[in-house]
C-alpha cells in the first residue's frame, strides 16, 4: 500500500514539475531561435567561395536533458504495445534546439555571420535501474565564418 | 592555431598536409552529481552538471589535439570531428580528431 503511494506521488510529482518544466523550455527555446534567426546556420560542407578572407572558429553547443518519471513510466506502457512515444520525441527535440541555440549563441558572441557544417552527436549517458534511458546528451558543432576585422 | 571542422577555408591554402591528430579525455561523474541527477531523473529537466562536465572534458580533448597539432609544427586543424563513447559505467570519453595542416594566405 506504501509501495502504491510513493509510485503515484512520483508519478504525479514527474507530470507536474515535468510538464511545467517541459513548457516554460519551449517558451524560452522559441523566444531564443527569434533572437538569433539573424545568424543561419548551414549543414552545407564548404562555405561559398568568397574572395574576402575571414576567420573561421569551431563552436559548441552542449546540454545533457533527464525524462521525467512520468514520460519513463508511459514509455514503458508503450514498450508493450509499440508505436510512437511522443514523450521521448519531444525529450529529443528540446536537447537538438538547446543545443544549436547554443552554439549559435558562441558563434553570436563572436561576431560571426554565419555557422557552416553543422554535426550532431547524441549519446545517452545515463541508466536507469532497469537500463532504461535516463538523460540525452546533444551535442551540435559547426564553423563560425568571422568576418575578418581589416577587409 | 585555427579548429575548423570545413575542409576548405576559404582565403587560403594548405600548403602542407600532416595528417590526423587526436586528443581523449575520459571522465568520471561525481556521486553528489550522482544524486542530483537522480533527482532529475522524477521531475526532468536539464542536468547542468553533467553538461558542465562534458563541456569541460571536450575543451581538454580538443587541448590535447591542438597540442599535437603544435607538436608537428601546424597552423591548423581541419575537418574536426568529435566522438563520445561510454567505457565503464559512470565513465565516459570523450574524443576529438581532425586534420592538422600549414595553411597560407592565397
Amino acid at each position: 500500500m506504501i509501495d502504491l503511494g510513493v509510485f503515484l506521488t512520483l508519478l504525479a510529482l514527474g507530470y507536474g514539475f515535468g510538464r511545467y518544466a517541459e513548457l516554460k523550455h519551449y517558451k524560452s527555446i522559441i523566444q531564443r531561435e527569434k533572437e538569433l534567426n539573424i545568424l543561419p546556420a548551414i549543414a552545407a560542407r564548404t562555405p561559398p567561395m568568397i574572395s574576402k578572407a575571414c576567420d573561421c572558429n569551431l563552436v559548441t553547443g552542449n546540454v545533457v536533458i533527464s525524462v521525467d518519471y512520468f514520460k519513463r513510466f508511459i514509455s514503458v506502457l508503450r514498450n508493450i504495445v509499440g508505436g510512437r512515444i511522443t514523450s521521448y520525441e519531444t525529450l529529443i527535440d528540446r536537447a537538438r534546439r538547446e543545443a544549436i541555440l547554443r552554439m549559435k549563441q558562441q558563434a553570436h558572441e563572436m561576431g560571426a555571420k554565419q555557422v557552416f557544417n553543422i554535426k550532431f552527436e547524441t549519446a545517452s549517458i545515463y541508466k536507469g535501474k532497469r537500463q532504461q534511458v535516463g538523460s540525452v546528451e546533444v551535442l551540435a558543432y559547426g564553423t563560425a565564418i568571422i568576418p575578418s576585422q581589416g577587409g | 592555431m585555427m579548429i575548423t571542422n570545413i575542409e576548405i577555408v576559404p582565403g587560403k591554402r594548405i600548403t602542407k598536409h600532416m595528417g590526423l591528430v587526436q586528443g581523449s579525455s575520459v571522465r568520471a561523474k561525481h556521486v553528489g552529481r550522482d544524486i542530483m541527477a537522480g533527482l532529475k531523473n522524477i521531475f526532468g529537466g536539464e542536468l547542468k552538471g553533467y553538461t558542465e562536465l562534458l563541456q569541460d572534458s571536450r575543451e581538454e580533448a580538443v587541448k590535447r589535439m591542438v597540442a599535437q597539432a603544435e607538436a608537428v609544427g601546424a597552423n591548423a586543424v581541419l575537418n574536426v570531428r568529435f566522438s563520445t563513447s561510454s567505457i565503464a559505467a559512470g565513465a565516459a570519453e570523450l574524443f576529438a580528431y581532425g586534420t592538422a595542416v600549414t595553411l597560407e594566405d592565397m
